[in-house]
């Protein structure tokens, strides 16, 4: 650059030949300079903030790049991440206590058809009709050369079915991957695992979702990833569930009976061993439910949670326990037992007649109702109600099962004297056979609530104290009674101590209108072994006839007390429990004089 | 020296260009591996779901039932009652073998009370 002078000389002499001040020339030339040197610089900063300008832009233009891929992008688990997915289907098993499996997941296909893409639509509707005998062959030409572009054909098809479907080789004719659900056992604990079927479907991919049973009350559970597929264990013990049902199934078919309950119960935790219901459903077929008509006349009825019957003389314990506890009467306190019993307009009977009198124990080993109604009359109303209530027999039970809310006890809307006499011995509230399976759990094990659950519980806490221990342990002593020598003595297997106490309560008309003379729910609730109650077991007959004597016999004690002896034989071993010899009362040393 | 610093730092970019270019590549190739074993853990995890659940359902108690009954003649298997219950005691060990008599000694037992003190 060539650098301007700041005073030419040229100009300096012509300016001092003309007088002027030379000064004016240098000041003009320094400004011309400043100038000069102010715009370049300006030139210079604007490029830099052009520069940076645009480094922001790309720096921005980059994020917010990145930021729209993140958002577009599926996410992908991290390649490199150890471990591997431990998650193999999107709803975890079910198992039982021992980890025996009662509900699994099978990956099976789907099979649907796009017509459009179909070669020959009416041969292949032929050929389809022929693999699976339930489509209709004409309903599926119509589809097929309709207007319609998708149809869903089938949900779900065995791996052989899918091997025919392929051999027709339509391209028109396509598969989507399925998660089944699997009950391996079959019916075997079918009303506690309700089922599952399919909810939202795509065709990649279907939701399963619980339909009834704990599948539909931990279907959130279920579902839930964060769980990392841990499967849900219940408290079932499968063998004694499959016991128990066998031998249901066969004294339901012997005694003649329409339908039949039972629930095995850990006395202490209020864990549920084995819980049944006959007739029972394959959950991996669930048929549907009805529309009308009686919902217990469907095989999808849990007459053990839903089953809400007035259970007759199982009931007396508790009038007599809670007699006991409050002090008002002692086991050989003698009762009045004349009959029959006339209050008002009512009329109290006995199924016989048991004398004037009877001791309190004789009362419950004997089932004298009238015995019972003078008990309750001292105990009064109020405090029959609040007892009844601390027991659980008022309200809905808190296990785990969809079913188990709706089935809320049914009891009186006033509460007279004469419903006081008759609650005593079970008629006017009713209950499920697990509402009498708790309520016995609390009598019997020394007198804490028990809340009864069907998941693993093992290290329960005991619940609130309902009765003492000492009224306990009478109580114990009553119900072994009833099986050693009175309407139990069916009931007795030996080794195991069983104690419990049959109810016989006439069914209710089903418009109102008194009772049937001839239908009964027959129920014995026991526990064993009795001299520390280890289980409960609650047995309900709905319609027994018991018929290789004379006449027909309908009692619970030749119905539900056999039934129940047999389940205790076959199951008290696989619950572990060893025969013990029964230990003797003690000697006592009666004074005698001579 | 000035150059010689030049030509060695543009060693190294060479160098380092080579490696990364390496690793890049090693990386992409274990990634593949990774999501290969993946792929197969997860196949064989799900064949371990159908086998479980094929185990299970062989398993069924309705169907140990029925082979039980069918077979009873050859196994003569009865359900579990609370007679099958023992003791240890009634357990029969096997006799203990007894080495050898290798020096016989006479011993004469005495059972009661020597003879001749008989009242």
């Amino acid at each position: 650059m060539i650098r301007t002078p700041l005073r030419p000389l040229a100009r300096i002499l012509s300016a001092r030949s003309r007088g002027e001040n030379p000064d004016v020339i240098e000041r003009e030339n320094i400004r011309i300079r400043h100038e000069a040197m102010r715009d370049s610089a300006r030139a210079r900063a604007e490029g830099r903030l052009l520069m940076l300008g645009a480094a922001f832009l790309v720096a921005f233009a980059a994020v917010g790049f990145e930021m729209g891929v993140l958002a577009s992008t599926d996410p992908v688990e991290p390649a490199a991440a150890t471990g591997g997915a431990s998650i193999v289907a999107q709803r975890a098993d079910i198992i039982d206590r021992e980890g025996r499996i009662l509900a699994t997941n099978l990956v099976t296909h789907s099979l649907y058809a796009q017509p459009q893409m179909m070669v020959d639509p009416e041969g292949s509707a032929g050929k389809l009709a022929a693999i699976f005998p339930d489509l209709n062959a004409e309903r599926l030409k119509k589809d097929f050369t309709g207007t319609r572009k998708f149809i869903w054909l089938k949900k779900k098809i065995s791996p052989e079915q899918m091997q025919l479907v392929h051999e027709i080789g339509d391209p028109g004719l396509l598969f989507g991957p399925r998660e089944m659900r699997l009950y391996p056992n079959g019916a075997i604990a079918a009303h506690i695992l309700g089922g599952a079927s399919f909810g939202r479907e795509g065709v990649s991919s279907a939701e399963v979702v619980g339909t009834a049973g704990v599948e539909k009350t931990f279907d959130g559970w279920l579902r839930d990833p964060a769980n990392g597929g841990a499967p849900l264990q219940l408290s079932l013990d499968l063998t004694i569930q499959s016991t128990v049902e066998d031998v249901l199934y066969g004294g339901m078919k012997l005694m003649n009976a329409k339908g039949a309950a039972a629930v095995l119960m850990d006395a202490w935790s209020g864990e549920i061993v084995a819980m049944a219901s006959l007739p029972d459903f394959d959950p991996n077929t669930r048929p549907a439910a009805l529309t009308k008509g009686d919902p217990s006349d469907s095989p999808l009825f849990n007459r053990a949670v839903q089953g809400v019957y007035e259970l007759g003389s199982t009931f007396k314990i508790f009038a007599i326990g809670q007699a006991l506890d409050l002090g008002l009467v002692s086991p050989d306190t003698m009762v009045d037992t004349k009959g029959p019993m006339v209050w008002g307009k009512f009329r109290i009977r006995d199924f016989h007649n048991y004398g004037p009198q009877l001791s309190v124990t004789d009362v419950i080993v004997k089932s004298s109702n009238i015995g019972t109604a003078h008990v309750a009359q001292m105990i009064g109303g109020t405090r029959q109600q609040d007892f009844l209530g601390r027991l659980g027999l008022f309200d809905a039970t808190p296990v785990e099962l969809v079913e188990a809310p709706g089935a809320k006890p049914l009891r009186p809307a006033k509460w007279p004297e004469i419903t006081t006499m008759t609650v005593s011995y079970g008629h006017g509230v009713a209950a499920s056979p697990l509402h009498l399976a708790a309520a016995y759990a609390t009598m019997v094990n020394g007198g804490t609530r028990v809340a009864p659950t069907l998941l693993r519980r093992p290290n329960a806490a005991p619940g609130q104290r309902v009765i003492g221990e000492q009224t306990s342990a009478i109580i114990r002593g009553m119900l072994r009674q009833v099986v050693q020598h009175g309407t139990a003595t069916f009931g007795d297997v030996p080794g195991y101590e069983v104690g419990g106490k049959t109810g016989t309560a006439d069914k209710p008309k089903p418009n109102g209108g008194g009772y049937f003379k001839d239908k009964v729910v027959a129920t014995f609730a026991a526990a064993f072994p009795m001299s520390d109650p280890k289980y409960i077991l609650v047995v309900s007959l709905d319609e027994p006839v018991e018929t290789s004597g004379t006449e027909p016999r309908r009692t619970a004690g030749w119905t539900a007390v056999p039934v129940g002896a047999e389940i205790i034989r076959r199951a008290a071993p696989l619950l572990g429990l060893r025969p013990q010899l029964e230990p003797v009362a003690q000697a006592e040393v009666i004074r005698v004089r001579n | 020296m000035r150059s010689l610093i030049l030509v060695l730092s543009a060693f190294a970019v060479v160098g380092l260009g080579f490696w990364a270019y390496r690793e890049n590549y090693r990386t992409q190739g274990e990634l593949a591996e990774v999501r290969r074993l993946q792929a197969e853990i997860g196949e064989m995890r799900e064949a371990l779901s159908v086998l479980n659940a094929e185990w299970a359902y062989l398993n069924r108690p309705d169907r140990l039932r029925e082979l039980a009954d069918i077979n009873f003649e050859r196994l003569g298997l009865l359900p579990f009652g609370p007679r099958q219950f023992g003791t240890v005691a009634s357990v029969s060990y096997p006799a203990v073998a007894l080495p050898p008599i290798t020096e016989p000694v006479d011993t004469i037992a005495l059972n009661g009370a020597p003879s001749g003190t008989n009242p």
